[in-house]
């Protein structure tokens, strides 16, 4: 019978969605984040760092533990959560959203950390001579600055979480719609026997890894012959 | 007359400043010193880029900074022109949006020149549409002042702009250096070590060694004291004179030039009589005799008063001459060895000719 289904198109539609939501809330949260780090002389900043690279490293499976054990009903965050009113946040979308948020924070933080890093003190200062208060500063200089390094953390943001499994399975599980993206799709096809279909599926992720790093490395090409 | 009253002491460790002058509200200050002396970072506290921890500066009626009130007005609210070393020109603004930049950030009635006349003034209307990264050197330093300029500052601030360029960039630049002193009349504070560009540039002189203040006052009483009492040596002595075009004698092609010294008869030059000019004389240029030499080819000489007498080793003394007339504001400067000065026995006080071998125009 399995052979038999026809192409689901469900967990391709909400990888898409979810990433491109992570993306936002990545850059929304990650630009201010790395601007304070490329910038601050406070000594939190080497903890903050460390923290922002911690998933890295960590397996994702242990993020979703605590993302489980602090989001969930009677957790400390998804109880309050809730006894304010607000949605479940465990085998849901707005957790996914969470738990990819989390995990693929180091990959926007620090291209554009690098980037506020790389332009300097200098250009900051001129724009101060010139009349720019801090705010003006920003958004007129430092940030179409850093654009190469905010275009390269959108692209990584975004295909990191279009790649990830340990987390969502955790906090996630599988529920079609909802939260079944394409990687548990892959597995659970596997699980089924549904080989054809996992065929597609790895063959469109791969295919689109590739075209990711392809993009970022290009840019970064272009980066380097325009500072030359 | 307005003034520019500063006083600054930066925090102990690493580099300290800790000095006070007060310089004039108009005209170009130049401030000189070897790297490490503390220019740079005596400007980043005029403008606000360094606070230092105990500092005052009141830029005519308006106060800047005052620790002990807690007053510290924010660079951005300064009102300064800073054209640093680099150009540091925005490299994602094209050359026309970089010009605009302080511009478009004031309101119509704090803007005191047009984009037009700066345009013309530092010559950017062929590179308007550019971007900085295709700019030679030269041109990124002209598109660094102009945007200085339209900032209208009430003071200028100029960290060593030939220093970054090459020779060709320089003499690029300078002309629009000499303009801006002659047709603005924004207050302007500029650092060099070349001391021949302040000489041709400054009105005004600040001399700092280690982040003190050696001496502070008109460029022709200050520039002696490069060689003599500051600790600071320099290489080339040389003394500056302003002089007013008398007449030109166009059958020898000489000008003749009033100077505090006397008549001074140089290489003809392009000014009109009545426009002054100012002179640079080489202090090797300048010989001494006890009286005037009238079987000589050299036509410039004039009566002077020793009137100090500093040891240049090894074997030089640097001589500081006044006008016999007893003018206090003129000083030539003469190098000679301590032989010749032994032989003819000068003393501070001692009256004599210096004989003037040849002059420059620096502006």
């Amino acid at each position: 019978m399995p052979d038999a289904q026809a192409f689901d198109w469900t967990p391709v539609l909400l990888t898409l969605q979810l990433a491109a939501v992570s993306v936002v809330v990545l850059l929304i949260m990650g630009t201010p984040l790395a601007w304070w780090l490329a910038r601050t002389r406070n000594r939190a900043r080497v903890v903050v760092e460390a923290l922002v690279a911690m998933p890295l490293v960590l397996p994702p499976t242990v993020l979703g533990f605590y993302l489980l054990f602090l989001l969930g009903p009677h957790g400390p965050v998804g109880g309050l959560w809730e006894s304010w009113g607000g949605p479940r946040l465990v085998f849901s979308f707005p957790g996914l959203v969470i738990g990819s948020v989390l995990y693929s924070l180091p990959f926007v933080v620090q291209p554009i950390q690098n980037a506020f890093m790389a332009m300097g003190e200098r250009p900051l200062e001129v724009a101060a001579t010139l009349g720019a208060n801090a705010w003006d500063r920003f958004f007129s200089i430092a940030f179409p600055m850093a654009r190469r390094g905010v275009l390269t953390a959108a692209t990584l943001g975004f295909a990191h979480t279009v790649g990830e499994f340990g987390v969502v399975l955790m906090i996630g599980g599988n529920i079609p719609g909802s939260t079944r993206v394409v990687s548990i799709a892959i597995y659970d096809s596997v699980e089924a026997l549904n080989y054809p279909q996992a065929h597609i599926l790895s063959a469109g992720m791969f295919v689109f890894s590739f075209a990711v790093f392809l993009l970022v490395y290009a840019i970064n090409r272009r980066a380097d012959t325009v500072s030359r | 007359m307005s003034t520019i009253r500063g006083q600054f002491k930066t925090a102990p460790g690493g580099f300290s400043l800790d000095l006070a002058f007060t310089i004039p509200n108009g005209g170009v200050t130049g401030v000189f010193g070897h790297s490490g002396s503390g220019k740079t970072t005596l400007l980043r506290c005029v403008a606000g880029l360094t606070r230092a921890r105990d500092a005052e500066l009141v830029i005519g009626d308006e106060i800047w900074q005052d620790e002990k009130r807690d007053i510290f007005m924010p660079v951005h609210s300064r009102g300064v022109g800073y054209v640093f070393q680099e150009a540091s020109l925005f490299p994602h603004l094209s050359v026309r949006d970089n010009i605009l930049y302080g511009f478009n950030r004031l309101s119509p009635r704090q803007r005191t020149i047009t984009v037009d006349q700066a345009i013309a003034w530092t010559g950017l209307a062929p590179l308007l549409d550019r971007m900085p990264a295709g700019l030679s050197g030269g041109e990124r330093q002209r598109v660094a002042l102009a945007r200085a300029l339209l900032r209208s500052p009430k003071l200028l601030l100029m960290d060593e702009p030939l220093a970054a360029l090459d020779e060709p960039g320089r003499a690029e630049l300078m002309p629009y250096l000499d303009r801006l002193h002659r047709d603005l009349a924004v207050p302007m504070i500029y650092v060099s070590h070349s001391l021949r560009e302040l000489a041709r540039l400054a009105d005004t002189l600040l001399l700092l060694r280690e982040g003190r203040l050696v001496a502070c006052g008109p460029l022709q009483e200050i520039l002696p004291r490069v060689y003599t009492d500051s600790g600071i040596t320099h290489e080339e002595v040389f003394s500056v004179l302003d002089a007013t075009v008398v007449s030109h004698d166009g059958a020898y092609h000489l000008s003749e030039l009033q100077t505090a010294f006397g008549t001074v008869w140089a290489s003809k030059i392009s000014a009109q009589p009545g426009e002054s000019v100012r002179l640079q004389i080489a202090g090797r240029d300048v010989s001494i005799g006890l009286a005037r030499d009238t079987q000589s080819s050299i036509v410039n000489q004039f009566p002077v008063r020793v009137a100090g007498i500093a040891d240049r080793p090894p074997g030089s003394v640097v001589l500081e001459l006044r006008p016999a007339t007893g003018d206090d504001q003129n000083l030539l400067l003469s190098v000679i060895t301590r032989r010749s000065r032994d032989h003819l026995s000068l003393e501070t006080g001692a009256h004599a000719y210096a004989r003037v071998k040849g002059v420059s125009i620096l502006r």
